[in-house]
């Protein structure tokens, strides 16, 4: 059964496109993950999923319930942790998730506001109000208010952006545990290892369309073999092994960029210079001899070396920057 | 869609403890500003004014007074609230559940209706102490206790829906609300007023609400309460319609 069925959905800011055309299926009992810089549509889709924001054409369905035209219960099945940290001042915890509740319809929820209340780590905060609590507490309290009404899909909008690390397992712990229930989870986040470690399946948006959409392990299977991570004492790069360099001295660069939510670029990619660390495409491990054979030979001396897997921050790099194919 | 939900009571309940929590500054300072009124007004004009035959100056402004916290408070209970909510974004925890417009128009409105009536009543009790006040046709006085608190409730959510800053929700009450208030008969009646202002008093809606609530009090009325009450009535009808259109669109809420 799809969970969320997303079709041809486009959105547009005066001369912002910020959604274009965009389709997908979210099966229900997924973890899925909704990753792209800042600017390529998430935020926007996943209000639309939301019913906060309208779509100029296109359709969206909750469990086969149109979010316009039966908004009652697309609503009913859907959880919603926004990004921004909002909240109410007049209310204590234990009053806004009462409150919440009753939104949805549920007069009499303290068993389950109890039970949320514990798996996130705010039992003692329960009567505290709202704006006494430090901001990864409010965020918590965010998640909790998504969770009140049981929802079969549940979206989180960079649930631990700025959070600190306990959160993070906590809240992961949690949110694994009603995937393993049945709950489908929908994730945006910019910690691609949080993604790569909990999503079964991945959609990547660049400038409001859907450039790439796979499984995590087909994702990663795009990018075959490892990479062979150089720092070179004296010489440099020979020109033969040019066709294998992946990047040069700029991956904190690009993890950097990622964070803020840029695009990549390869502008550096052949300024390659002594002392400077590169990293090199490798199929197999057999290749590995070979290259640091051609490296002695043009008179480099190796100081550091790596063999690194590839990862999801690899894959989007290459989509991001269009040197994966969609 | 039942109106009685538990989705439109509890938004009811919590519109209700959101001004109960902050009561000093949402019934007990509007309580305390129309106490200052009737003392200054009734004690500068009690001698020199006389409104309607065998009735004190403070008699008359009792009802008026009482009349002009329940619009200003009902106003001021849903257009806050809806005004707080959209800038600091926890307006989001209302959109995201199955609630319909209808359902977060009536406990808006209601909700501010209650306050309206809470501060009344408190205004009411303060000033009655300094006057002999009669209650000729209690009904009316309920009527358009309710009515009127109702109007500017919706107004409040209408100023509310379209104000994205508190200085637009400010401006949409100090140009818009007060002066209809303060100009609607509160401390005078419109027939002391030369004949253009007597005319430009009778377009407004709110010399109805305090004419008629007055008439309650008194069995005395600038013009008949059942034409009070068919305007009054009206407005209403029109300004809901207005306020659950722009709900129901989302306008500058679901965007």
């Amino acid at each position: 059964m799809i969970a969320i069925e997303i079709s041809e959905v486009s959105k547009r800011y005066q001369s912002l496109q910020a959604l274009d055309a965009v389709s997908l299926n979210i099966e229900q009992g997924e973890f899925f993950g909704l990753l792209g810089p800042n600017g390529a549509g998430k935020t926007t889709l996943i209000s639309i999923i939301a019913g906060l924001v309208r779509a100029d054409t296109g359709t969206v369905r909750i469990h086969g319930h149109e979010v316009g035209k039966d908004y009652r219960l697309a609503r009913k099945n859907l959880g919603v942790v926004p990004q921004e940290l909002v909240f109410d001042p007049f209310f204590t915890v234990r009053e806004t998730l009462r409150l919440q509740s009753g939104y949805f319809g549920l007069a009499k929820n303290d068993a389950w506001i109890d039970e949320i209340l514990s798996n996130l780590g705010l039992d003692n905060k329960a009567d505290v109000n709202m704006r006494a609590l430090s901001g990864g507490m409010k965020r918590r309290v965010l998640v909790a208010q998504a969770l009140v009404h049981k929802p079969p899909v549940i979206v989180l909008d960079e649930p631990t952006a700025g959070v600190d690390v306990e959160l993070r397992q906590t809240l992961w712990k949690f949110i694994s545990r009603l995937n393993r229930e049945g709950h489908t989870i929908v994730l945006t986040t910019h910690y691609l290892e949080e993604a790569q470690a909990l999503c079964q399946r991945v959609a990547m948006l660049k400038n409001g369309k859907v450039v790439k959409q796979d499984t995590m392990a087909g994702l990663i299977k795009h990018i075959s073999g490892s990479q062979l991570v150089l720092r070179l004492k004296q010489g440099s790069l020979p020109a033969s092994l040019h066709h294998l360099l992946i990047k040069q001295d700029i991956k904190q660069d690009i993890k950097q960029d990622t964070a803020h939510g840029n695009a990549p670029t390869n502008d550096h990619a052949h300024e390659l210079a002594p002392g400077a660390k590169f990293s090199l495409r490798v199929n197999d491990y057999a290749e590995v001899e070979p290259i640091l054979n051609s490296i002695r030979t043009a008179g480099g001396l190796i100081d550091e070396m790596q063999l690194q897997q590839a990862d999801l921050e690899d894959v989007f790099l290459q989509v991001m920057d269009g040197s994966l194919p969609a | 869609m039942s109106l009685f939900s538990v989705g439109f009571q509890t938004l009811l309940y919590k519109e209700t403890l959101r001004f109960w929590k902050v009561a000093t500054q949402t019934i007990a300072a509007p309580v305390l500003t129309s106490l200052l009124y009737l003392l200054i007004f009734g004690h500068v004009l009690e001698k020199h004014v006389q409104v309607y035959p065998g009735l004190s100056y403070t008699a008359f402004l009792v009802p008026g007074l009482v009349m002009m916290s329940v619009l200003q408070n009902a106003f001021a209970n849903s257009a806050s609230s809806l005004v707080q909510s959209k800038i600091t974004g926890n307006l989001v925890f209302i959109l995201l559940p199955p609630l319909s417009h209808i359902e977060i128009f009536s406990a808006y409105v209601l909700a501010s209706v209650l306050r309206g009536l809470v501060v009344g009543l408190g205004v009411f009790i303060t000033t009655v102490w300094f006057t002999h006040i009669d209650f000729v046709a209690p009904i009316w006085i309920v009527v358009f206790g309710v009515l009127g608190a109702a109007i500017l409730g919706t107004a409040g959510v209408i100023a509310g829906v379209w104000a994205d800053k508190f200085d637009q929700m400010a401006a949409f009450q100090n140009f818009l609300i007060v002066p209809a208030t303060f100009l609607s008969g509160v401390f005078y009646s419109i027939h002391s007023l030369p004949p253009m202002w007597l005319a430009i008093s009778h377009a407004n809606p709110f010399f109805y609400m305090i004419d008629g609530f007055r008439y309650g009090f008194f069995g005395q009325s600038d013009v008949n309460p059942w034409l009070s009450l068919v305007i009054v009535s009206g407005f209403l009808v029109v300004l809901a319609a207005l306020a659950l259109t722009l709900l129901k669109r989302g306008y500058k809420l679901r965007h």
